[in-house]
């Protein structure tokens, strides 16, 4: 069996590569990763022109061969061949902006010197026909020695041409092995560069002035007065739809989580099960079924439109060019905390999920800042606090007018995501001061053009991540609360004892509330706080479960669980259960990926151990204050 | 017909004027750090070429937008001060 052809996808960034991925793989893509590394392998397959299949990978953009963060290295031990769990492609294609041929072209002429088999992509000709730019592609190909096809991903013109050529490219025979240089360039980026701008101008037959459609935009996001005030709109908008727009779908997600719910309580049993099992066995399966694990399931099943919303607005910021604004916005701000404005996008992504936040740190080339802000990102909101906060706050702070359209719950939970912000400010500064203490980082980006966002890319970007979140849910969760209805169903409690302390879960949260008793926390918090480490909002299915468990008779749902926290605690522990939220590490995810973004367990034990300590002195001045001023 | 008339004295790009065309004079790479100074090089900074200031940003001393070639660029003040250009007469 001869192995499929392997064709990568390279360039700068901007060039215009996952447009053109996207275009060639349309839905049959897959996204992994690279071993050893998080930066995530997009990878697809497509037919050429005659029948054969290829593997076509999409690789992170880079300036040159000369990587200076971690998805450049990747970038470049692809094309080598030295990149571990990938073998050297059969060609690649190496796509570049056809109205920043100067600067795209000298990344060109490195790649073209590896001796791989190449066709270029001369991407986006129409935007640079608009941009009143006219290029002679054959001149271009005679220049370089390779063919360039003209192309245009998003509207899928050029891609037959192209996969004619990589037809003929690919059948010309085995890859070349490639000159030892290792891809080090050195000091030859300037002559490369003057060779480039030499081919560039003579391929060009005419120019015109450059983007003024990007001009226009930025005379009004980059303006001192109305670029703050675009930028705060924007993010008021996206935090605002996150709670407005998600409130229908919430609704249906709930109900079709009870209705499965009361299918299952009162679904027949098929006789032959009846005849082998007692009546208390089917009422167990029957309780674990539905107290256990279709109430945790679904208790965190319901965040999925709040994500997804969150996550558009994130996906269309980054494809419309407008987040490398917001960074530049950012940046006197993030220098004042000793980062850089790239570090805006990750922790803006934070407030979706940290995970894909400190996965987009790989972009941030200096190593001192990319680890400031992996350590600070687990304190930005994550979408898995939204379903603790609304939980609390509902049940335990009133529902009190300050004023006009201002209530205290509104309020409080805005204090609870400005906390976080301040915090990680905090954090940065003294991280900066003390273990990740360096020479100010940079800010230098190139500024891409302004586009309208496809949206088959975004539909894309976001089936992917709701599949991340449901994969979540149906296992690490269904596992976790699963697992905690059995702890907290056995043994048994003989009468007038509480079933969620006699049982095993019950005895383990005795232990733990040694500790958390200080802080003002009960035994339900207690028992919430190891099954909230697989995932936080895992706290509230617990919760759910433990007050199915020992109220079996009761129904389950929302109004009942809230009525049984206003039971069973008082407003100072209700508080500093939230401040520890803010603060707290209760994520498996998180420290996994920054175990696998920071190559050891040295910064994820360093992470845990800051924020754990400032959760507990946090939460337990929250309490005490409380206690003090007599609430 | 009174088109360079004048001898352009180079200035440092932090304090060319908006809108002001102008061509890389030089740039002093031993007042840069090696990432910095590589950064600059594949972006496009080379003697010769064309430079605009498109935007400064608002707070005080923060970042600038440059038009290098044909490509946009955010750069910190203290790099651009490394830059000398030669603004352009018209």
């Amino acid at each position: 069996m001869t192995t499929i052809p392997l064709v990568a996808l390279v360039g700068n960034p901007n060039a215009g590569k996952s447009a053109l991925f996207n275009a060639l793989t349309g839905a049959r893509q897959k996204v992994g990763n690279y071993p050893g590394v998080t930066v995530e392998r997009h990878s697809g397959k497509l037919a050429l022109a005659d029948g054969r299949p290829i593997d076509l990978v999409d690789l992170p953009g880079a300036y040159s061969l000369d990587p200076s963060s971690p998805d450049e290295r990747v970038t470049r031990d692809v094309v080598t061949g030295t990149q571990a769990g990938e073998r050297l492609p059969d060609a690649i294609v190496i796509v570049v902006d056809a109205a920043n041929l100067d600067n795209h072209l000298r990344f060109a002429l490195q790649l073209i010197a590896l001796g791989l088999p190449v066709v270029v992509a001369l991407n986006m000709i129409d935007l640079a026909e608009r941009d009143g730019l006219t290029l002679d592609a054959a001149k271009l190909s005679a220049e370089l020695g390779v063919p360039v096809i003209p192309t245009v991903a998003v509207r899928r013109r050029g891609l037959d041409e192209l996969k004619a050529a990589l037809t003929s490219a690919i059948g010309s025979g085995a890859a070349v092995r490639l000159r030892s240089s290792e891809g080090h360039v050195g000091e030859d980026i300037v002559t490369l560069q003057r060779r480039a701008r030499s081919i560039a101008a003579a391929s060009t037959v005419s120019e015109t002035a450059v983007r003024r459609w990007t001009h226009m935009l930025d005379a009004v996001a980059l303006h001192p007065v109305a670029g703050p005030i675009l930028l705060l709109t924007i993010l008021f908008v996206m935090f605002q739809a996150v709670f407005a727009w998600s409130e229908t779908p919430i609704g249906w997600i709930e109900s079709l989580f009870a209705w499965i719910e009361s299918g299952v309580r009162a679904a027949p049993v098929p006789g032959f099960l009846r005849s082998v099992l007692s009546d208390g066995v089917i009422t167990a399966i029957r309780s674990f079924l539905s107290d256990g694990v279709i109430a945790g399931v679904g208790a965190v099943i319901v965040f999925l439109p709040q994500i997804l919303i969150l996550f558009t607005f994130i996906l269309v910021l980054e494809a419309t060019g407008y987040m490398v604004r917001a960074a530049f916005m950012m940046d006197r701000l993030m220098a004042s905390v000793g980062l850089s404005g790239r570090a805006f996008i990750p922790l803006l992504s934070s407030f979706a999920c940290a995970v894909p936040g400190i996965m987009a740190t790989r972009t941030i080339d200096d190593e001192k800042d990319r680890l400031t802000t992996i350590l600070i990102a687990p304190l930005m909101t994550c979408s898995a606090r939204l379903p603790v906060y609304t939980l609390v706050i509902g049940a335990l702070i009133p529902n009190t007018r300050i004023l006009p359209f201002v209530g205290l719950q509104g309020l409080v939970m805005l204090g609870l995501y400005v906390l976080g912000v301040v915090g990680a400010f905090f954090a940065a500064l003294a991280l900066r001061r003390t273990v990740t203490k360096g020479p100010s980082s940079g800010f230098m980006m190139e500024m891409p053009k302004y586009q309208w966002p496809r949206l088959g890319d975004v539909a894309l970007g976001l089936w992917s991540r709701a599949l991340i979140f449901l994969k979540r849910a149906g296992t690490t969760i269904a596992l976790t609360v699963a697992l905690l209805w059995v702890l907290a169903s056995y043994p048994v409690a003989p009468a007038g004892q509480r079933q969620s302390e006699y049982s095993i879960a019950g005895r383990i949260a005795s232990g733990i509330e040694v500790v958390v008793r200080p802080i003002g926390f009960n035994h339900d918090i207690a028992l919430s706080l190891l099954p909230a480490m697989a995932a936080r909002e895992a706290a509230v299915g617990a919760m759910a479960t433990v007050y199915a468990i020992d109220n079996p008779e009761d129904e389950a749902g929302q109004g009942k669980l809230s009525e049984n926290l206003r039971g069973r605690w008082s407003l100072p522990t209700a508080l500093a259960f939230l401040m520890w939220f803010v603060f707290a590490p209760q994520c498996i995810s998180t420290i996994a990926v920054t175990r696998r973004e920071t190559n050891g367990w040295k910064w994820p034990a360093f992470m845990v151990g800051y924020l754990f300590a400032l959760a507990y002195v946090a939460a337990g001045a929250t309490y005490w204050a409380a206690i003090g001023l007599g609430l | 017909m009174d088109a360079v008339t004048t001898i352009p004295i180079p200035v440092s790009l932090e304090s060319l004027p908006r809108g002001q065309r102008a061509t890389v004079a030089d740039i002093d790479w031993q007042g840069l750090s090696i990432p910095e100074a590589r950064r600059l090089r594949e972006l496009g900074f080379d003697e010769g070429v064309g430079v605009e200031v498109l935007h400064r940003s608002p707070l005080g001393r923060g970042p600038m937008a440059c038009r290098i070639g044909r490509m946009t660029v955010a750069l910190r003040r203290t790099v651009a001060g490394s830059i000398r250009v030669s603004p352009l007469t018209l």
